[in-house]
């Protein structure tokens, strides 16, 4: 996927003046934390669980080369291939040559955000095999030609005004006065119209929420069930994974399990967990004839080692997306590349460069809520500030902010300056702010005051009022 | 040098000392469960995620249970039978006004009858395995899943259903194992949960617990 993270300031104030978007981020803003929130309080192991899920996963990483090569020999036991791409390039060949093997027309889809990471979709169209995004969302924004706004929910920007919309323009085959007023007339419509698709599909591309290694089991986790009929129907399915999904066995799966969905969407269980383990075997009645697991690194092990080694124990739940002001006001396309909100502010960074996205870890106000809900805890905002000193170091930012920083760090180094100054300018902005108390525009500040008024300091500096009391 | 090579080569001149396995972290107090309890959790759990229930007290009540469901719903008396003795091998004579088939399915059926590997009353959660007596696609293409579990089938916990697992299978997996948790749903149209997005949007447990 072509990035636009280093555009991340025109990104936001195209996302603050989009009025559908706005609307559509209201859900966000609430749905989503009150069913967290109900999950969290129905079960009391929970933070006992996040303990123990971040402990697995650190477990996981330190042995990351045993784990992946005991997965691969077991896949291939059970009759499956395990290819291993270290560039997009290098895994999109290796699906094309897979489709192409089979004379593949069209290839259905479930959810992959590293099917995003390789700008898999592109590719099989420039080489004409049509890719079918099945999931609800992703059906959506792929009709709109967008890429997914939010990890589990890709479709959250869009109202449902504009799905109708869409549905009209893109199923002209359809009588064109007929109601898709009520969203359940708009699922029943992809609903009927992706079920032929599923079957015609020759190729089925799922991503993996795990890998298993002591079985070389597949595992994704869906509402929809598209997933699982993408999986099923055609001759081949393709899995898509990151190299970091991988857990030695069942029960770590089911440990990450009990953390998944509860903090991703608030169900104790999202409807389908699959496991799967090769191709059908000679009893079965249905199930591909071949499977395959693609494993990608694309950059992913290079962090092992580093201060952001801990970004790697991620399961892709979106709750720091739900929990975090700054998505809640700009959404997921300002970050400008596959993974929004905090984790990717830290996670675009680390696969496409510091230098292609360092607007990106400045998009937080290090309020320290993603970290708070993050199921395996890792420390986001910590990250955040070590991409900032990153991109500091390597002069990624304007003088405009060099010095603004530079300026800052004079001054706080300083106390005694820094006391007279902050009384200086508390008593003239208090003072130009006269009656009305707030600016609703500043020189310098036209960025701020654009979408919100700034409060007018008032009475003394708190060091003021702190020596006063002693 | 290969990518494979590549990849690894790079992980372990990254990775860390290795550290030992941690464990699975603490199973929930809840699942802790057995007997008459252990039935009433995972019927609860099973509608809180918005599946139906019902309870027999012997496996020859099910086609009558199935009728009964299906008329109910003003849904079409047919059925597609699993090709699982347990459910073929029940009295479908007994109700002349279901018409029933056995086999996979290719959508064309509306209705499915499925019997179960297990349950988890933990979470309300049907554990399906595929095989010959249990094709996947008749947990998916039908708009109807009914799903029949025994009593005794059912694990409290996660924990019990791997080693329920493990016992039956030993160290292969069976092809497809789906954990069923409520019909298919979709959440994607502004936040708002719609039942029936691409499987079942009726999702039907019958619960045999037999003496």
């Amino acid at each position: 996927m072509e990035s636009t993270a280093h555009l991340f300031k025109d990104n936001v104030t195209r996302a603050l003046n989009d009025a559908h978007l706005q609307q559509a981020l209201g859900h966000v803003r609430t749905k989503f934390i009150d069913k967290r929130q109900q999950a969290m309080a129905a079960l009391p192991e929970f933070e006992a669980l996040r303990d123990a899920g971040r402990d697995l996963k650190n477990h996981v990483l330190s042995r990351l080369d045993e784990y992946l090569v005991e997965f691969e020999g077991n896949v291939k036991k059970n009759g499956g291939h395990v290819h291993w791409a270290a560039t997009p390039a290098e895994a999109r060949k290796i699906i094309l040559d897979i489709c192409r093997g089979t004379g593949a027309k069209t290839v259905t889809k479930g959810k992959t955000m590293v099917g995003e990471e390789i700008g898999i979709n592109d590719h099989l169209a420039a080489n004409g095999i049509e890719p079918i995004e099945t999931d609800l969302g992703e059906y959506i924004i792929q009709l709109r030609g967008e890429a997914p706004s939010h990890i589990i929910a890709p479709s959250v920007h869009v109202t449902k005004d504009q799905v109708e919309e869409t549905f009209r323009r893109v199923h002209t085959d359809l009588d064109p006065n007929r109601n898709l007023s009520e969203p359940s007339s708009l699922l029943h419509e992809a609903r009927v119209k992706l079920r032929g698709r599923f079957i015609a599909a020759d190729v089925g591309i799922t991503g993996a929420n795990f890998l298993i290694a002591n079985s070389g089991t597949t595992t994704i986790v869906t509402n929809e069930g598209n997933g699982d009929l993408t999986q099923t129907l055609p001759r081949i399915h393709i899995v898509l994974a990151g190299i970091e999904k991988i857990v030695p066995r069942i029960e770590d799966a089911g440990l990450l399990l009990r953390l998944l969905a509860r903090s991703a969407t608030g169900q104790e269980m999202s409807s389908y967990t699959t496991f799967s383990t090769g191709p059908r075997r000679p009893e079965d009645v249905d199930g591909p004839d071949a499977f395959h697991v693609v494993l990608v690194d694309n950059g992913r092990s290079k962090l092992l080692g580093t201060e952001f080694e801990e970004m790697l124990r991620c399961i892709r739940c979106g709750a720091c997306l739900n929990h975090c002001p700054i998505y809640h006001n700009v959404g997921g396309h300002a970050y400008g590349w596959v993974y929004a909100g905090p984790i990717g502010a830290i996670t675009t960074p680390a696969l496409i460069g510091i230098e292609h996205s360092a607007p990106l870890p400045e998009a937080s106000s290090l309020c320290g809520r993603c970290e708070q809900v993050c199921p395996v805890r890792i420390p986001i905002p910590k990250m955040l500030r070590a991409w900032r000193e990153e991109a500091f170091e390597r002069r990624l930012h304007g003088n405009r902010a060099r010095w603004a920083l530079k300026l800052w760090a004079a001054l706080a180094t300083r106390p005694a300056l820094y006391r007279l100054v902050t009384r200086i300018g508390a008593g003239a902005l208090g003072a130009l702010g006269g009656k009305r108390g707030r600016f609703t525009s500043l020189p310098f500040a036209e960025a701020w005051t654009a979408h919100r008024d700034l409060p007018a300091p008032q009475g003394r500096t708190f060091m003021a009022m702190y020596r006063g009391k002693k | 040098m290969s990518s494979r090579e590549d990849i690894l080569n790079r992980i372990r001149a990254g990775r860390s000392t290795a550290k030992p396995h941690p464990g699975s972290g603490p199973s929930p107090k809840r699942g802790q469960v057995a007997g008459a309890e252990r039935k009433a959790l995972f019927v609860r759990m099973a509608q809180q995620a918005l599946a139906s229930v019902d309870e027999a007290r012997s496996r020859a009540e099910v086609p009558g249970l199935v009728k009964n469901y299906l008329s109910q719903h003003n849904l079409p008396a047919e059925a597609r039978l699993a090709p699982d003795p347990r459910i073929t091998g029940l009295d479908w004579a007994s109700q002349p006004l279901l018409s029933t088939s056995v086999g996979g399915t290719d959508g064309s059926h509306p209705i499915s009858v499925t019997g179960a590997f297990a349950g988890v009353a933990e979470t309300g959660t049907l554990a399906l395995t595929s095989g010959a007596p249990s094709p996947t696609l008749l947990n998916f293409l039908p708009e109807t899943h009914i799903v029949v579990v025994d009593a005794k089938d059912l694990a409290g916990s996660y924990e019990e259903l791997w080693t329920k697992l493990k016992a039956q299978y030993g160290e292969t997996m069976p092809r497809t194992l789906n954990l069923v948790t409520g019909p298919s749903r979709s959440g994607d149209i502004e936040q708002t949960i719609l039942m029936g997005a691409h499987g079942p949007k009726r999702l039907h447990i019958i619960v045999v617990d037999e003496p």
